[in-house]
């Protein structure tokens, strides 16, 4: 089947066999491979992406799905050279290690924080409820989150702001 | 001039390696595409033990995509050695032939039987559900006991016994100690408990995967290894090829736990494939086959007795294992059990001690090295006891270990397994503990809810732990008949432009080595921190070393570092004399420059590097080069230690366990980078939690692991567990220069007991003295309704066939 995706801002037309999952179809077709699988259950969530502007494991989205569909993978979310807060954030407070998690984890929590921009600790623990980690036992990535937050709030800075609602707008983009 | 430079080490940097990783600029295994690349994926056994009658490839090999189908008749080359074991712990320890692919017969479920190379990952995966293989069962002997009873079937019908090896230490024997029976004879309270420790799954999140090139000069393989180094070596030894034309690269790696210091099957398919075939080729597995095919940790049976008198005094520990190895040896696998011969005894003062270890193949995936490795079971082996005589004798928990610890100023100490431990204080970082956890004020309130009969009740755990750390001391690896030592190599390369590049043998996956290595070297030349650049996992750039397991990365690799460091500075001296035209012994070093004492003439590290390059000025005789390289093998282990809290509510209606709070107060020596320091410490303390809570690697009766995806297998979420306290007290190790001590498996080996220890101390009003791990809802909730009779009962359940609580302790 053919199908159109804009990934990361850039459009692709390709021909994909029906059972391809979006995962695959990103690391093995457009080379997009900051995306990364790390299980065949839908568990770990080390393949989040935003589709059409909400978070997915793309493993658990066939390709031909995404058709006509905007998708945004962490190769895509820094913004004229610039990390977004929540990249920032995770480096600031150490909230990964071996980083295989990182990228799925940082795509989770921008939409988390999306649907609610001041969780409290209970929140982000269950917001990233469906991303497994396995080094950093959590807490720093909670720490993360909820410095992002605290970074993108209104008054926090023009560019944070920016960041912020681009976020905002770019999250609520697939709307309902 | 004096230096105003902030000392590196120390300092909590964030990491180096974190821009990468953010930004999805990755190089992970799996991200390699090479032209011409083929794929391979693996067909594995349903079976847990079978006779392979016939293998029907025919329909496969047509398949589309198909470039070839291979056996294991297809994979034996000549001069193969079989799948190697580099821990033979006694001289007749018995050792089957692992073959690359079964042929004759599967011994576990998940073993693979052929191979299919096609031109994408899906083809290849379509054509295994072509290939037909008759199997005929054979009988499956699971569970350490089962294997060892008289008529058991045999995993190796071969070697006539399921028993692998019997590895026993005596303190009597030794020289380092009295009689455990003596003790046993002749103490007022002995006391005899039986502990399960359940088997696990490293569960690294990265999938392994490989990719060979057997193009050019060298063939190349990229693996998610620990182990590139020992990779290489035994890829030649393995398939008889001339090292010298074998390189090994670990891109970045996704989390090892010890689960990637294995030599895999599949690496070496890949290599005799593409070597076959003359083209790349990659194997990437999927998470269920991680589970069944990649070695499983712990699954161990601990009968332990402990002595002591009245006063709470202990007199004498021995100490039975049972180990499983699975169906074949893993690297290391023999030898894990054997690392906890020497930390049962912990930071106790005994003077008797007996450890016997029977090592036992069954029909199961095989066990090696997991986080702690052979650690973490002794250290819950001995917390576990020492909070049992302390409620045969009616004391504090806390109390009993104060009144038998080494004290502070017993160090250097050597106990009664023969160790030296050079430094600690566990007074110092328990009072920190306490303090922190309030122990007397949870203590008041674990009375006042009992009292009151409150439905969630609460316990208090304790772990005062020390491990071994610095897996080296070469000889000392040697007299355990371990295959290789334990040094490490560094190398550090002054470029012409001062920039400086450091190689270290010392291979990581998440570690943080590129930061701390970078910290060291910037305080050690005076170099600014984003001046140094870190390469490793390589066995061409980095061609010596023996990688990163066992917390050795930093107190082995970290002093290679500081010696190179120091050879720099040697070969330096002479030629900022003879630039600034005066004699060695005028020149002081300071913040990376040399000066002339008296004066303000200096010359810095970064324009000795042009110099020298551009060699237009040299002393006679001296290479045109700051190049520096040299090894480190420590005298001793480096001991770190710790004392871990853990408060556990336990809702005595749903048996659930919440825990409330967690302290530890971990003595890692000098901390590099703190930062680095807490992370390792958190992620440990979560994989020990989740020991004592949520996993388990189940089989059923006929061998197949019902735990094998991460539906089934419960790996803790965010939402699973708590927050933590961590703090640091900071006791130098005396045997290196940098006084580190290492931290990567400290969380993980202090943590499960200190977890078991406070949900049963918030229970044991109910009579129950043992819940076997983990701890689920179901096992609490029956321990509480029946006792600990009940709860341990249900070890049948998992697998092992076992009754696991033999509470048979008490007064003698």
């Amino acid at each position: 089947m053919r199908i159109t995706v804009t990934v990361d801002g850039t459009s692709y037309t390709d021909d994909v066999e029906p059972r391809t999952l979006l995962v695959h179809h990103l690391r093995e077709r457009l080379g997009k491979v900051g995306t990364v699988v790390g299980c065949d259950t839908s568990n770990c969530g080390a393949c989040t992406v935003h589709l059409d502007g909400h978070s997915v494991k793309s493993c658990s989205v066939l390709a031909v799905q995404a058709d006509g569909c905007e998708v945004t993978t962490i190769e895509g979310l820094a913004r004229d050279g610039e990390l977004h807060p929540v990249q920032k954030a995770f480096h600031e407070n150490h909230a990964l290690q071996c980083g295989f998690c990182t990228p799925g984890m940082i795509m989770q929590s921008i939409d988390l924080l999306a649907d609610n921009p001041d969780p409290d600790e209970q929140a982000v623990r269950e917001g990233l409820e469906g991303n497994l980690c396995r080094c950093t036992g959590y807490q720093n990535i909670v720490r993360a989150v909820r410095d992002a937050a605290h970074e993108m709030r209104p008054g926090a800075g023009p560019e944070a702001e920016r960041l912020a609602s681009d976020t905002a707008s770019h999250v609520g983009a697939g709307g309902e | 001039m004096t230096s105003t430079i902030e000392p590196e080490v120390g300092k909590s940097r964030r990491r180096k390696e974190d821009e990468r990783l953010i930004t999805g600029r990755t190089r992970w295994t799996d991200n390699l595409t090479l032209p011409g690349m083929l794929h391979l994926a693996v067909l594995r056994s349903p079976f847990a033990h079978a006779k392979i009658v016939s293998i029907d490839v025919t329909e496969a090999k047509s398949a589309p995509g198909v470039v070839a189908v291979f056996t294991g008749k297809d994979l034996d080359p000549e001069g193969a050695i079989g799948m190697p074991c580099a821990w033979p712990i006694t001289p007749d320890m018995k050792s089957p032939r692992r073959p690359i692919l079964a042929s004759d017969t599967v011994n576990f479920a998940g073993e693979g039987v052929a191979v299919v190379v096609a031109r994408t990952s899906a083809e290849a995966h379509d054509a295994l559900e072509m290939i037909d293989v008759d199997y005929d069962e054979l009988p499956v002997v699971l569970g350490l006991e089962n294997a060892l009873a008289e008529g058991a079937p045999l995993v190796h019908e071969d070697l006539a016994t399921n028993r692998n090896a019997f590895w026993v230490f005596d303190s009597a024997d030794a020289g380092t100690g009295s009689s455990v029976e003596d003790a046993i004879s002749n103490s007022e309270v002995v006391l005899k408990r039986r502990f399960r420790q359940q088997r696990l799954v490293p569960a690294f999140m990265e999938p392994r995967a490989c990719v060979v090139d057997p193009t050019g000069n060298q063939l190349v393989m990229w693996s998610a290894t620990q182990v590139p180094h020992i990779l290489k070596t035994m890829t030649a030894a393995t398939l008889g090829l001339p090292e010298h034309k074998v390189r090994v690269i670990a891109p970045d790696v996704g989390g090892g736990f010890g689960g990637k210091i294995a030599v895999l099957p599949e690496e070496m398919m890949s290599t005799l494939i593409a070597q076959r075939l003359g083209k790349p080729v990659k194997w990437t597995e999927s998470r269920s086959e991680t589970m069944v095919a990649a070695h499983h940790g712990r699954d161990q049976i601990q009968d332990i007795t402990i002595t002591a008198n009245r006063d709470g005094t202990v007199t004498g520990l021995k100490v039975e294992l049972l180990a499983d190895m699975g169906a074949y040896l893993g690297l290391v696998g023999p030898g894990v059990p054997i690392l906890g011969a020497f930390m049962f005894n912990a930071i106790y003062k005994f003077p008797a001690y007996h450890f016997a270890c029977t090592n036992v193949f069954t029909n199961t995936t095989l066990t090696d090295a997991y986080r702690g490795a052979g650690r973490p079971e002794a250290t819950f082996g001995i917390e576990r006891m020492m909070d049992e005589l302390a409620v045969e004798l009616g004391m504090d928990p806390m109390e009993i270990r104060e009144k038998n610890w080494i004290k502070h100023e017993e160090f250097p100490f050597t106990t009664v397994a023969g160790l030296t431990y050079d430094s600690g204080n566990y007074e110092a970082a328990t009072a920190k503990a306490k303090e922190l956890f309030d122990y007397d004020g949870l203590r008041r309130e674990q009375k006042e809810r009992r009292e009151s009969g409150d439905p969630v009740q609460l316990g208090i755990g304790i772990s005062t732990f020390t491990e071994m750390c610095g897996l080296a001391p070469s000889r000392v690896l040697g007299s355990l008949d371990y295959a290789a030592g334990g040094w490490e190599h560094a190398e550090i390369r002054v470029l012409p432009t001062g920039k400086i590049e450091v190689i270290t043998g010392a291979s990581a996956h998440g570690q943080g080595h590129e930061t701390a290595w970078s910290q060291i070297v910037a305080d050690k030349l005076g170099v600014p921190f984003e001046d140094i650049e870190v390469i490793h996992g390589d066995t061409q750039s980095s061609h010596k070393g023996l990688d990163t397991y066992g917390s050795r990365s930093l107190v082995v690799g970290g002093i290679a570092v500081v010696k190179a460091a120091d050879k720099v500075l040697a070969k330096a001296k002479p030629i900022a004399a003879h630039l600034m035209e005066c004699a060695e012994d005028d020149l002081e070093f300071s913040a990376g420059k040399f000066s002339v004492k008296g004066t303000d003439s200096s010359t810095s590290i970064q324009d000795i590097a042009w110099a020298v390059f551009s060699a237009h000025n040299l002393p006679d005789g001296v290479e045109p080069s700051l190049d520096s390289s040299d090894t480190f093998d420590p005298e001793n282990f480096s001991f770190p230690h710790g004392t871990h809290l853990c408060a556990a509510e336990v809702d005595t209606e749903t048996g659930r366990v919440r825990l409330r709070s967690y302290v530890c107060v971990d003595d890692v020596g000098v901390a590099v980078n703190p930062l680095i320091v807490e992370g390792q410490v958190h992620g440990g303390l979560a994989q020990g939690i989740a020991q004592a809570l949520f996993e388990e690697a189940v089989h059923d009766e006929g061998g197949t692991l019902t735990t094998g995806t991460f539906a089934d297998y419960l790996l803790p979420s965010a939402a699973d567990l708590p927050s933590f306290t961590t703090d640091r007290t900071e006791t130098p190790s005396t045997t290196n220069p940098l006084g580190a001590k290492g931290v990567g498996e400290a969380g993980t080996i202090a943590s499960t007991p200190a977890v078991v220890n406070a949900v049963i101390d918030a229970v044991r009003h109910f009579g129950v003295n043992d819940i076997e791990m983990p701890l689920t809802p179901m096992r609490v909730w029956h321990a509480i309704q029946h006792g600990s009779a009940a709860a341990g009962g249900l070890g049948s359940e998992a697998g092992g066939g076992l009754g696991s609580i033999d509470a048979t302790g008490g007064a003698q």
